[in-house]
């Protein structure tokens, strides 16, 4: 049988492949990586009855414009985004959380993400995509990753592992995208180093996502943080949702690509329910800190999971 | 011996070893973090992402899904760390270094802030038995120490925006080498090239582990691969 693949006509801005990341591999200096929405990612794969860790296309902000030139796929995509399908009987603009079939020759247009940053591309069975320490997720920085991490280029071939079979379509319907602008923290592992009216502040007053934010890292702008320590430490382990503070006291939220290791003391970290919802915050929008107990924030979590399970109960055929 | 355990995140915790660096230390977090290590593997212990040893620190990330800080903390605090034993010895590894100006680009500085020539810094770097303290950073980034005392140096004042892959450099106590083009602020003594990650090798990329000793050997331009 012929290779069945997508050709790329347009990039998009920060197209890679994804999957939850690696595990077991962060005392090597490799950092876990994956998707940055987890919740967008997983119902991508569960609509198209997928294995739960298979490859997606993250795109932010634009993503790419794909032809499919040989083959026949299903596809869905997840997360606030406008785009289009082009095929023989014509233009149909696309609803996210819903299956589609592509035909040889179809275009598929994904334009931008709407009041949010990342969305997801994935297919039915998946990329074909060679895996790194158990993961196919894409560190363009380490070279690591498919086609040598490198972000997905003009021109690319990207290969589609099996054709599609399925006849039917599925839908989730009524996703909300919610306006969310206060974000839970707990205290970090040098909390007592910030003197405590600037925690005052950091906890009141509100900070601009700058767009100094990527992968890696968001930088905030706002009241700077009072260290009455030290502003460096012993290099230690770091968590994604670390928010840590160099000496110029603006706040650094680490995310999913974080080095391994940082210098640098950490006032606190976002608490891992509010980190899908952080991330899709685009720059210049004003954010605001909240201190919570680990209870609330454990709470919280299970709710988490729970609403990711009631939208997959919620999955119906069209 | 651990100080305290404490939340760093809701998926997290930070076993502290207190606040000095160096060896005996860092091979009590070692130990813990091959025990616990080894424990995930067999799935004694569930929901494990990732355990990080550091100099004086370890970091465990956990699925809450599959686990919580207060089972976690449990386990560790059980544990007597006096009878965790190094089971593996580290690796003894001789890198080749090229000193040569272009590629030792803060060695003329150097001199003037240690009040030493070139061939002092070289033969002290070239003499010291060098211990793996961690990898971190970057991936295969070494941590290595401890430097002769009249070494020890600050960092530069203002870092480099890149910094040539292979650069052997130093800091404080420490040396470093950069696998990666990379920012850094690190003062550069030589250049090697040894590769620290590499993604062919599927089983092992990373060539040092923490616990390894390390020797620099001083080599021709013409001998660096």
């Amino acid at each position: 049988m012929e290779q069945s693949y997508f050709e790329v006509l347009r990039p998009g801005i920060n197209s890679t492949f994804q999957d939850r990341g690696r595990f077991g591999v962060q005392y090597m200096g490799l950092a876990p990586g994956g998707a940055m929405d987890y919740q967008s990612f997983l119902l991508s794969n569960v609509l198209l009855n997928n294995q739960k860790n298979t490859g997606t296309i993250e795109f932010a902000y634009q993503g790419p414009l794909l032809k499919l030139i040989k083959g026949k796929t299903k596809i869905t995509i997840t997360g606030n985004v406008f785009f289009k399908i082009y095929s023989q009987k014509g233009e149909v603009i696309g609803e996210t959380y819903r299956t589609y079939d592509l035909n040889e020759g179809d275009q598929l247009d994904i334009l931008a993400t709407r009041s949010s940053v990342y969305g997801y591309l994935s297919i039915e069975g998946g990329f074909k995509l060679d895996k790194f320490c158990g993961s196919v997720s894409s560190q363009p920085r380490a070279f690591i990753g498919p086609n040598h991490g490198k972000k997905i280029e003009l021109k690319d071939k990207i290969l589609i592992l099996k054709n599609s079979s399925t006849k039917e379509n599925k839908i989730i319907r009524n996703i909300k995208f919610e306006e969310k602008k206060i974000f839970s923290v707990l205290p970090g592992p040098q909390f007592h180093y910030f003197s405590t009216a600037s925690k005052k502040e950091f906890f009141s007053t509100p900070y601009l996502i700058t767009k100094q934010t990527d992968r890696m890292g968001m930088r905030v702008l706002g009241k700077s943080l009072e260290n009455l320590v030290n502003s460096n430490i012993p290099s230690e382990g770091i968590i994604k949702g670390a928010i840590q503070v160099p000496g110029d006291g603006n706040p650094i939220i680490l995310l999913s690509d974080h080095p391994t290791t940082g210098g640098y003391p950490k006032v606190g970290s976002i608490i891992s329910s509010d980190y899908d919802d952080l991330i899709q915050q685009n720059s210049n929008k004003e954010i605001f800190f909240q201190l919570v107990t680990l209870e609330a924030a454990e709470q919280q979590f299970a709710l988490y999971i729970e609403k990711i399970k009631r939208k997959i109960a919620n999955i119906e055929k069209i | 011996m651990i100080k305290k355990i404490t939340n760093i995140s809701d998926q997290g915790i930070i076993c502290d070893f207190g606040e000095e660096v160096n060896k005996d230390i860092n091979k009590k977090v070692i130990n813990l973090f091959n025990y616990l290590k080894e424990k995930s593997n067999k799935n004694e212990i569930k929901g494990i992402y990732n355990i990080i040893p550091s100099y004086n620190k370890l970091v465990v990330h956990f699925d809450l899904e599959k686990n919580n800080s207060h089972k976690i903390k449990e386990i560790i605090s059980t544990i007597d760390l006096k009878k965790l034993t190094t089971t593996q010895s580290g690796k003894n590894w001789t890198i080749p270094v090229c000193y040569d100006d272009e590629f030792a680009l803060d060695l003329e500085n150097l001199t003037n802030s240690l009040k030493l020539s070139k061939e002092e810094i070289i033969k002290s770097h070239l003499e010291t038995e060098f211990y793996v303290y961690m990898i971190g950073f970057m991936p295969g980034h070494p941590y290595m120490g401890d430097l002769d005392k009249k070494l020890f140096t600050s960092r530069l004042q203002s870092p480099r925006v890149q910094v040539p892959i292979g650069s052997v450099a130093i800091a404080e106590k420490f040396c470093i080498v950069y696998p990666y083009l990379s920012p850094g602020g690190w003062n550069i003594i030589g250049r090697t090239s040894v590769k620290l990650f590499d993604t062919k090798n599927l089983t092992n990329p990373c060539l040092f582990s923490p616990g390894d000793t390390i020797k620099f050997k001083k080599v021709n331009k013409s001998e660096l691969k």
